[in-house]
């Protein structure tokens, strides 16, 4: 178990010297530079807090896609590239009972994380695609 | 992530780099540069902005001066390609001088500094922009025309491309890499069914987007820039590339550069004498979006992984991938 403060709040605190003490002193392309920076640092407080739930559930419905037996290996990386070589194949497209769901989720759940702030997040949102699970 | 210490990186030094420069102002344009500032953006070109005897100029250069990329021309070739744009009546920026090795500044040209903005999101959403908007998408469509019917000299032995070449060097970058992407194959899987009957090649200008383009409040589109990707291929690619939705800027519902529809931005091109195959310029776009998805998930995060460019900007870019997932989910699924 790591000690404190947890990695979370050492990220906020990052965040606030970068908006608070560093951005103001900046000026051109290191001020662009750290404006990225900073949305940086949020992609990484919004992954510490969702990607493990949204794993479990990718996981979950790619077991399911795929009918792994439960000998199979089952990391992600394992079951996304199984996947890919039935996409690939032709075997499942998006007429595949729940490979539509299941993508949309995966993609939904990235965008969640990466950029929620992305206005195709927001028209999927709108056309009440789902959200990924959080576990 | 390996960080290496390549002599390019002590190239960016700033004031070495500003001696450079004005010693190739005394020598090519007579007299000392001044006020010389970086302009913000670029992932893939540097910008620099100077003024030289009461003159203003651009410098644009490879990323710390480095060779280009696989896909760039070179910078001669560039320069040659706007020489032949201009002088078929199409707006671009003047090259004033080609960087030889002598100067010790990388691959670069300078070009004459045009006023006008080139920020999409200045374009879309400033006031000042209000009334030129509307037209952008018909100006867009008449250069296109202009643009697919200038005859290129075979000297220049531009790169050539096609739908299926294009879809083939992309799917090969995405096999390539360790992590599987399933959008993406779905992606290259309908593409691959739906490849669009092969037309005459054209000069295709290859990075024809928003953010590519000049605009003036006065006049709407007054330069046409970024030609390091231009190459003979399919004149409809032209037409989609700058539908891709990243290109939209969060305008969605304006499927032209987030300023206008494709039915007017057809139309003009169709007036000035080009033809509009809508299926194939909509596997374009399809095309266009994977394309973008594979660089950001492949090529910007080797480019960062790799220690080539370890900046904060190349890393995030890599990021930038998922938009391009639910983005091609929806096209995929007729939503678009």
């Amino acid at each position: 178990m790591q000690d404190r403060p947890a990695a979370e709040d050492l990220l906020a605190a990052v965040r606030g010297f970068l908006n608070d003490t560093a951005m103001p002193q900046l000026q051109g392309h290191a001020a662009f530079s750290a404006r990225v920076a900073g949305n940086v640092l949020d992609i990484l407080a919004r992954e510490l807090a969702l990607a493990p739930g949204f794993q479990k559930a990718e996981t979950r419905r790619l077991k399911a896609l795929l009918d792994v037996g439960p000998d199979a290996k089952d990391d992600l990386l394992t079951l996304n590239r199984a996947l890919c070589d039935k996409i690939a194949s032709g075997e499942m497209d998006l007429s595949t009972p729940d490979l539509r769901d299941h993508l949309i989720k995966v993609s939904m759940g990235k965008l969640a994380i990466d950029q929620p702030r992305y206005q195709g997040y927001k028209t999927a949102q709108a056309n009440n695609w789902p959200e990924e699970e959080s576990k | 992530m390996t960080k290496k210490n390549h002599p390019a990186a002590e190239k960016t030094d700033a004031s070495d780099f500003e001696t450079r420069i004005d010693e190739l102002c005394q020598s090519q344009f007579g007299a000392g540069v001044t006020n010389l500032k970086r302009l913000s953006g670029g992932a893939s070109q540097e910008s620099w902005q100077f003024i030289c005897d009461a003159k203003a100029y651009v410098l644009r250069r490879n990323p710390g001066g480095k060779s280009a990329s696989q896909n760039a021309l070179p910078k001669a070739s560039e320069a040659a390609i706007i020489d032949a744009a201009a002088a078929a009546g199409i707006c671009v920026p003047r090259v004033s001088y080609i960087c030889t090795p002598s100067d010790d500044i990388g691959e670069a040209y300078v070009m004459d500094f045009i006023e006008g903005e080139t920020i999409a999101r200045k374009i879309l959403r400033d006031a000042e922009f209000d009334g030129v908007r509307p037209d952008l998408a018909t100006q867009c469509g008449e250069v296109l025309a202009r643009l697919h019917q200038i005859e290129v000299s075979p000297l220049l032995d531009l790169p050539h491309s096609d739908a299926a070449g294009e879809l083939k060097k992309y799917a090969e970058f995405l096999h390539q890499h360790k992590q599987p992407h399933p959008v993406f194959e779905l992606a290259v899987k309908w593409l691959s069914d739906n490849l669009p009957p092969p037309r005459a090649p054209v000069l295709v200008h290859g990075d024809f987007r928003n953010g590519n383009i000049m605009v003036s409040p006065e006049d709407g589109l007054v330069a046409l820039l970024d030609w390091e990707l231009t190459h003979i291929g399919d004149p409809m690619e032209d037409l989609g590339w700058p539908c891709v939705p990243s290109w939209r800027f969060g305008q969605h519902d304006l499927p032209v550069g987030g300023f206008g529809q494709r039915a007017d931005f057809y139309a003009a091109y169709e007036r000035k004498g080009g033809e509009v195959d809508e299926a194939s310029a909509r596997f374009w776009e399809i095309l266009g979006t994977l394309k973008w998805g594979i660089m950001c998930a492949v090529l910007m995060s080797r480019a960062f992984e790799s220690g080539a460019d370890p900046s904060v900007e190349r890393g995030s870019i890599g990021r930038r991938s998922s938009e391009t997932e639910i983005d091609l989910l929806r096209m995929l699924l007729e939503q678009d």
